[in-house]
């Protein structure tokens, strides 16, 4: 029992679990793992997030995150009184992802949505359990310091263990 | 009335949510908490929080855009 207590959450009372795999590490990406995460945790969830690849990018202490409209037709702001979708000609030009952002940043204010640090804090507090793959901080050359505390690191096996006893298992 | 009261008004998907779940922990078993919001959202995730949690939801209320539920801590 004691192994099982240390090895995942997921082991913990009969209390339902989740985890996903977060790769991606752009603002507009980071929302869903954790809005997902931190809402989890609240309805008594345990949860466990997988961060690879790009996702590994929101586990940095200072999160520089940006939002780009390039290769996104999806993506419209609100531009001229009116909500426009950027031709990737015009969002490939320098300048463009970082006024996207800054507009992005706005919205999120406007709209009362938490920014990505405040739901990172939320994820903390309510004992989210955060692992980081090794391999990607090698393939990257990124340095555990520059990380939030708190992390594990680990690999496919540690994620795989948690996720044969999860009952949610997302890849975002 | 309740005896405990949360203004999450303003606040967008999952705030009111997350802070609901915080001001539970203050919230004596068997006592309210009244949640005041403004996220339409809220209303069905206030059902799903409830009825996942076990909390009971007493009931909730709508008037002039503001959405009022009232919770009791089990």
């Amino acid at each position: 029992m004691s192994d099982l207590a240390s090895a995942g959450q997921a082991s913990e009372s009969n209390a339902k679990s989740m985890s996903i795999i977060v790769t991606k590490g752009a603002l507009d990406w980071a929302y869903p793992p954790f809005i997902l995460a931190t809402t989890a945790a609240a309805m008594g969830l345990n949860v466990t997030l997988f961060f690879t690849f790009y996702g590994l990018e929101l586990l940095k202490k200072d999160l520089n995150l940006k939002v780009t409209p390039l290769g996104n037709p999806a993506m419209a702001m609100p531009m001229m009184g009116m909500h426009m979708a950027m031709p990737n000609i015009v969002g490939a030009i320098p300048g463009v992802t970082a006024g996207a952002t800054v507009m992005m940043k706005n919205l999120i204010k406007k709209k009362g949505v938490a920014s990505i640090e405040e739901l990172r804090e939320m994820a903390v507090e309510s004992d989210v359990r955060m692992i980081g793959c090794q391999m990607t901080l090698d393939l990257f050359e990124m340095d555990k310091k520059d990380l939030i505390d708190g992390l594990e690191i680990g690999g496919a096996a540690t994620y795989l263990e948690c996720a044969t006893k999860s009952d949610i298992n997302l890849f975002i | 009335m309740s005896e405990h009261l949360l203004d999450a008004k303003g606040l967008n998907c999952p705030l009111p949510i997350l802070k609901t779940k915080k001001a539970l922990k203050d919230v004596p078993i068997g006592e309210t908490l009244e949640v005041l919001s403004t996220d339409p959202g809220s209303i069905a995730d206030f059902e799903a929080f409830c009825r996942t949690t076990g909390n009971q939801l007493v009931e909730h209320t709508t008037e002039d855009g503001v959405y009022r539920f009232i919770i009791r801590h089990t």
